[in-house]
């Protein structure tokens, strides 16, 4: 007997027990159930939520490994930086090699399994206790959540965000698909003012810089908009760096190129909207421009704190920070998004246009992305209700010059 | 409960818990979510709503036929704004660091929809005995609720009770600092007070089926 009749013959034996739904899930998740449909009308389709769920994970890989290198890359870039070596950033002579792999894959793949193994026991206690069959929900939850936290946050930290987002994020509200609020951005709302210090800073983005900090071995690294922020200026980072992501950030959100790889998978999968990424990124570019022309309008000097974000060349705002991650994986979200085409274009253009509005006027806030992505979760539905009756409306009006 | 008879001791059991004025009516959220990072403020509260909404719901039951039901509610007000003002003074005379913590919220217990509540439901109805219980029922249900969040808050906030250190020093680093454990910022802001209300009021009402209206 193999594992698939073995966790079958299980399924059965434990049917209408309580436990039925972990075991279920484990079954479902492996192999294809033994049960066919009977009676009624068959709908076939291949997109179900497990399918939808792993095109996400698989474009979210690319990032996943891009970080894994990252880490270790940055790691021992601060540490030449701390010596005094400049460094040049070179794919194949000095990041992708077996140090980065080893440092990184350290450090980057606890937080995976901290997430995953936290958020599925969570998700596996409520399907039992509500005795409903495990969503697959959490599974992009759980690759998002690393991705999107520094390198060296302490795993206790995490598990305590990952149970807090997965229950107030998604289970109070019925689990997934009617949540109101994206579960990762949950998670990280509630690392970043819960533990503000292990969340923004310029130690936390390098690994070891924590433990190093104080001693004759002290090395740091600033995300970009940190820097910004303090207006200190960005000698020796090039435009490129920032493209393909050779600089210090959130685990999977720093290398463009491989997001908007990914970008391209989600939209040609029909995973992703493009209509958000888009709207995201047109109102990310306007309200750059918007500052840029405060700027050169000369309403605002260089003694200004603003100054520095402001003065920031406007489609330079997509290359640092994480917007361009969020607008791709977060704002995309088909749970949390707004449903109605039209509203999608408002939704993601409030995204983009309010993200660059917080990073340059709460410098306490130096990404303000995923601040403004949970703002529009909440508004969606208003955004669609106002849609669909603008739509009502202009029917009626339709139907009433015919019948007049 | 000898001193009670079965009727007048559930005016002060009822709410509680079946009948809790933050739980279950939803009332006087804004000072539960304002004042709970700190457990002595949370007690102070308590105390300050217990003496208002007791002494209030006497003093109202006894005017109960001669109020004029157009001006009721202005009655109401002036009765209420008194007794807080005796509370604010004194606070101010005797815990001067502690109003200063509770600042205008002292002040605020005047709108607290509780009180205003029990004055328009039970003591314009009810005789002066029932009313003084009606009225340290709802206090005790609130200051429950008061002193379970801003036990929540101030042990996971600041890791103090009653600020004495419980968790050890996050400074120096001994107790459980030594761990690596940190405070959390986040149950010092008001939001996390409204998720904690808001847990609590997930138990009681999946505790208690009878509860969940729809």
């Amino acid at each position: 007997m193999g594992l698939k009749s073995n966790l079958h013959n299980l399924k059965e034996k434990y049917k209408g027990t309580k436990m039925a739904p972990a075991f279920n899930a484990i079954h479902t998740f492996l192999y294809l159930p033994n049960e066919t449909t009977h009676g009624g009308t068959h709908i076939k389709a291949a997109d179900d939520l497990k399918r939808t769920m792993n095109i996400v994970i698989m474009a979210l890989v690319p990032c996943l490994i891009f970080g894994i290198f990252n880490a270790g890359y940055q790691h021992y870039a601060a540490i030449d930086a701390a010596a005094g070596l400049t460094r040049e950033a070179s794919l194949f002579a000095n990041f992708l090699t077996w140090d980065n792999f080893v440092v990184g894959a350290w450090t980057v793949l606890p937080l995976v399994i901290v997430s995953y193994g936290v958020g599925l026991i969570v998700e596996f206690i409520f399907a039992v206790i509500k005795g409903h069959e495990v969503e697959e929900g959490y599974l992009v939850t759980g690759m998002l959540v690393p991705l999107i936290v520094p390198v060296d946050i302490p795993l206790w930290m995490l598990s305590v965000a990952v149970i807090f987002g997965v229950v107030i994020g998604k289970e109070v509200f019925g689990g997934t698909g009617m949540n109101i609020l994206n579960p990762a951005l949950t998670i990280r709302a509630f690392l970043f003012f819960a533990y503000p210090t292990w969340m923004s800073g310029d130690k936390v983005w390098v690994h070891e810089a924590v433990e190093r900090a104080g001693t004759a071995d002290a090395i740091s690294g600033e995300t970009l908009l940190g820097a910004y922020a303090q207006n200190s200026s960005l000698a020796g980072i090039d435009y490129m760096d920032m493209f393909f992501g050779f600089i210090p950030g959130s685990v999977g959100e720093t290398s463009k190129l491989l997001i908007i790889l990914g970008a391209l998978f989600l939209i040609f999968s029909k995973v992703g909207s493009w209509r958000i990424i888009v709207s995201t990124l047109i109102g990310a570019l306007t309200m750059g421009l918007i500052f840029n022309g405060v700027v050169s309008a000369e309403w605002i000097g260089e003694s200004s704190k603003f100054y520095g974000l402001m003065n920031v060349p406007f489609w330079q705002h997509l290359i640092i920070g994480s917007i361009l991650f969020g607008a791709v994986y977060m704002a995309t979200d088909p749970v949390t998004a707004s449903q109605t085409n039209k509203g999608k274009w408002i939704y993601g253009f409030l995204i983009g246009f309010i993200s660059i509005m917080i990073r340059v006027f709460n410098p306490a806030y130096p990404e303000g992305v995923f601040l403004a992505i949970l703002l529009m979760n909440v508004f969606a539905p208003t955004i669609d209700h106002y849609v669909i009756q603008g739509n009502v409306k202009r029917r009626m009006k339709r139907l009433k010059v015919k019948t007049a | 409960m000898g001193l009670l008879s079965k009727k007048d001791a559930k005016l002060i059991t009822d709410p509680l818990a079946d009948n809790n004025p933050i739980t279950i009516q939803v009332l006087g959220i804004c000072s539960a979510l304002a004042i709970t990072a700190e457990l002595k403020a949370s007690l102070v509260m308590g105390i300050a709503v217990m003496f208002v909404l007791g002494i209030g719901n006497v003093v109202i039951s006894l005017m109960r036929n001669i109020i004029p039901s157009k001006i009721r509610i202005i009655v109401q007000l002036i009765v209420v704004a008194a007794l807080v003002i005796i509370v604010d003074q004194v606070l101010k005379a005797f815990a001067y660091e502690l109003s200063k913590t509770l600042s205008v919220f002292v002040g605020l217990i005047i709108t607290n929809c509780i009180i205003m509540g029990r004055f328009e439901a039970f003591a314009l109805a009810n005789k002066p005995w029932r009313s003084f219980l009606d009225g340290i029922g709802n206090a005790l249900g609130y200051a429950l609720i008061l002193l379970i969040v801003g036990f929540f808050r101030e042990l996971l906030g600041s890791g103090t009770l009653f600020g004495i250190p419980v968790l050890g020093d996050p400074i120096e680093k001994t107790g459980v600092y030594s761990l690596g454990y940190e405070n959390n910022g986040f149950m010092l802001m008001p939001p996390m007070a409204l998720i904690i209300v808001g847990l609590i009021i997930w138990v009681q009402r999946s505790r208690n089926k009878a509860l969940i209206e729809d």
